[in-house]
């Protein structure tokens, strides 16, 4: 009987983001610089060459910096320079700005408070009923797996009050994956005027914020940010459902700012009010 | 591993489509065709599978010359493939029956080039353009897609309906066309793997391994036995996760609320241990070319303890699940392939073993450590969508067996070397991004058998640069399929025939 079966193994369901959750924290980000603003560079192999998606830039002080929105988590920089590179982890890694992704950061911290605070205004209106809806503009198929996954018991979105929904009509968040495909450019903007305002975008994954290792190409357009006004950048290859949830709850101005995850450390990621994501709806 | 495999120039093109039918007439399959920018023209390979192998066959279509005798009227398995070769060379096979746009529509400014040197045109498909196939009174054609209900990968399925039956189903990838192949050009092997790895995301680690098998072959860098169990240990578990894949999207199309979401978290706790193995949940950056990059952050003893617990979960509930009468009343007799089409088109993985085909690249081609492990093939002759689950379902039970192997032996081989040391080359140790095939130079064959079959790389290699690259999906092989496996069943059968081939459009459009 598959009603007892359901029974079987209790509760499977995590308690995050209102309690922390230990495979969470374990997750693997993009790859981080290490050790403050002004680590070395020099030494061998060199740093300006490691990265397949040319993820990794030196500026003239010798700072590396990691653009986390080009990076696939490859690991050949943690792996062949760890005293320059390191994971991040943790659910996080998503940012209100294409700029923001780049770490160390060049962004003033007050432009992004601002964006912060406007994103919040215009989504605080769909308080804890929100439909989700995904389209494919040429991912490789995993993030799909992924966006899945939060309907499963273990990560159940709906205990979020967020509802995937087949009409682009009836959605609020729209979450876009893939390079950028040309044959998608127009199915994807028509899916997007379909919505009703206020309407969310987010780019999910690596190849979504920036093209990933598949750009340049005849065939893409490098990123979708080209194609739809996207608002949250979530990099990965592909990004972890927590990390997929905790796009979804930045978007909306409900993730809580969580010790220990590196993309709630900004000052962006402030919580929205007294009222904190998690099992209350 | 690809002794077998021979090239050759046959000349003239008008050779190809005897060359091709004389092999299916003696049992073998057309595993690949596609073309190649060449300095005398396109080149154009036949990828003929047999008992003994793959043999490659190469002619030229000389420069200037747009068409050549199509394969397709004689051999049918070669209707995608011929228009794909159309879709990129603008080339039309004469006498092929519907050379529509598959990959990309053959206008606009500029073809793409893979291969070659010339910078491609960027492509941009007309969606309003509707064909159809059937015609009769009251048929009218329903664009299913690109943009599906649910999170679906994009794909439109053109289904020409006279209200319920399906009377033909036509598809259209190009809307995900990505140019991967062209992107290959003048990559590194070590950077190039980790484009095969996003070629077709669900199955990262078959397209990774064939990829670098081919890559070793040319440079001539045996893999370490440990490296070897890796491997391996990854590809079972990107089956497991694959299969459960299948099974969850089955048991949501019939509505099994409580085995969508039993399932669900089995496949979730594949990836996690997938993710605890090696930092990411589908097993990329494991595989390099000459082995792999980093030892399992698990201990073999922890793994087979991790097995043994999901396989009990697991076992449990797929045995309720192959006991449910309803469930698999909605499977039985629905998208039947018959086993002499399926032998016709050399239809690949899950898809061609339940239509009778006795066939799987880990025990008639072995490779990585499967050669030493035991491997069963599993098959059914009924090549109904309840015989595909079936398949399946052996698989799993399987896929078990070989993880417990390969972690046992992984426990023997624990000191062993992970990379193959290229001690003369200018390798640098621990620096294995490309510096170690530098000289490397040729052209290989190699396969792997991903959950979904057979992929297939054709991989050539100039001073260390990747000058051509072919990935052959088994999604792009069986999708085609499709079309034929909707005899009497209606629209409501849809989501199980298609689940039921469990491919991926990434993998097909590339």
């Amino acid at each position: 009987m598959w009603v007892l079966r359901g029974l079987r193994d209790g509760v499977l369901t995590t308690k995050w983001p209102a309690r922390p959750d230990e495979y969470a924290a374990s997750t693997r980000g993009p790859a981080t610089v290490l050790g403050g603003p002004d680590v070395l560079t020099s030494g061998q192999p060199a740093v300006a060459g490691l990265c397949p998606a040319g993820a990794i830039s030196v500026d003239q002080r010798g700072q590396a910096r990691v653009d986390q929105g080009r990076c696939i988590l490859c690991g050949r920089c943690v792996q062949l320079r760890p005293d320059v590179f390191g994971w991040s982890s943790g659910p996080g890694g998503a940012t209100l700005t294409r700029a923001g992704l780049v770490v160390p950061p060049e962004e003033n911290p007050q432009s992004l408070a601002a964006v912060a605070a406007a994103l919040r205004a215009r989504t605080r209106a769909l308080r804890r009923s929100v439909h989700l809806r995904h389209v494919d503009a040429g991912s490789d198929g995993s993030e799909e797996w992924e966006i899945l996954a939060l309907l499963n018991p273990v990560y159940d979105i709906h205990r979020l009050g967020m509802f995937f929904t087949a009409s682009p009509r009836h959605a609020d968040v729209l979450l876009v994956t893939g390079a950028g495909a040309h044959g998608m450019a127009g199915p994807l903007r028509e899916t997007y005027e379909a919505m009703p305002d206020p309407k969310v975008v987010v780019a999910v994954g690596s190849d979504a914020v920036g093209g990933g290792l598949i750009s340049p190409s005849y065939a893409t357009s490098g990123g979708v940010g080209d194609l739809v006004p996207v608002e949250v950048w979530l990099p990965g290859s592909p990004p972890s459902p927590f990390a997929i949830m905790s796009a979804l709850l930045l978007a909306l101005g409900r993730l809580p700012a969580a010790p220990g995850s590196q993309a709630a450390a900004g000052p962006s990621q402030a919580p929205a009010g007294k009222r904190t994501a998690g099992g209350r709806r | 591993m690809t002794a077998a495999a021979e090239y050759e120039l046959a000349g003239s093109v008008t050779s190809l489509r005897d060359r091709v039918t004389g092999h299916i007439e003696a049992g073998g399959r057309l595993a690949d065709l596609f073309g190649t920018v060449h300095e005398a023209g396109l080149l154009i390979t036949a990828q003929l599978a047999g008992p003994d192998g793959i043999t490659t066959v190469d002619v030229i279509l000389p420069a200037g010359q747009a068409s050549y005798p199509a394969v397709t009227p004689v051999a049918g398995s070669a209707f995608w493939y011929e228009r794909e070769i159309h879709d990129m060379f603008g080339v039309v096979p004469e006498g092929h029956p519907r050379l529509e746009p598959l990959l990309r529509p053959a206008s606009g400014p500029g073809l793409p080039l893979p291969g070659g040197d010339g910078a491609p045109g960027r492509i941009d498909p007309d969606p309003r353009l509707l064909p159809s196939h059937a015609v009769g009174p009251g048929l009218f054609t329903i664009p299913h897609g690109p943009v599906r209900s649910g999170v679906t990968e994009s794909i439109e399925y053109l289904v020409e309906t006279p209200g319920e039956d399906i009377a033909h189903l036509n598809m259209r990838l190009f809307y995900k066309h990505r140019g991967i192949e062209a992107r290959y050009a003048g990559m590194r092997p070590a950077d190039a793997v980790l484009l095969a790895e996003r070629t077709e995301g669900v199955a990262s680690v078959a397209h990774a391994i064939a990829f670098c098998q081919a890559v070793e072959q040319i440079s001539g860098t045996p893999v370490p036995w440990r490296a070897a169990l890796i491997r391996t240990l990854h590809a079972e578990l990107e089956r497991l996760a694959c299969h459960l894949d299948v099974v969850v999207r089955l048991a949501d199309g019939a509505g099994l609320a409580v085995a969508t979401a039993r399932f669900g978290w089995h496949k979730e706790q594949v990836l996690r241990l997938t993710g605890q193995i090696c930092g990411s949940r589908f097993g990329r950056g494991v595989v390099t070319p000459g082995g792999v990059t980093a030892a399992p952050q698990l201990d073999p003893a922890g793994i087979l303890a991790a097995l043994r617990q999901l396989e009990r979960q697991l076992s449990a509930d797929l045995k309720l699940l192959m006991g449910t009468a309803s469930f698999l009343d909605r499977l039985r007799r629905t998208g039947p392939f018959p086993p002499a089409r399926a032998a016709e088109h050399g239809a690949l993985g899950p898809v061609g073993r339940a239509s009778g085909i006795v066939d799987d690249a880990r025990q008639s081609r072995p490779y990585a450590a499967y050669g030493s492990l035991r491997t069963t093939v599993s098959s059914r002759d009924e090549g109904d969508a309840l015989a595909r689950l079936e398949v399946r379902v052996d698989e799993i039970a399987g896929a078990f067996h070989l993880l417990r192997q390969a972690a046992d032996e992984l426990s023997e081989a624990d000191s062993g070397p992970l990379h193959a040391d290229r001690t003369g080359a200018d390798f640098t140790g621990a620096d294995f991004t490309g510096a170690d095939f530098t000289g490397a130079d040729g052209r290989a064959v190699s396969w792997a058998e991903a959950p979904q079959g057979e992929v297939l790389y054709d991989v050539r290699i100039e001073s260390g640069r990747i000058t051509r690259c072919r990935s052959r999906s088994a999604s792009f092989h069986n999708l085609v399929l499709m079309h034929e496996v909707f005899a009497g069943d209606i629209l409501t059968d849809f989501p199980f025939i298609e689940a039921s081939f469990g491919l991926s459009v990434a993998g097909a459009a590339r």
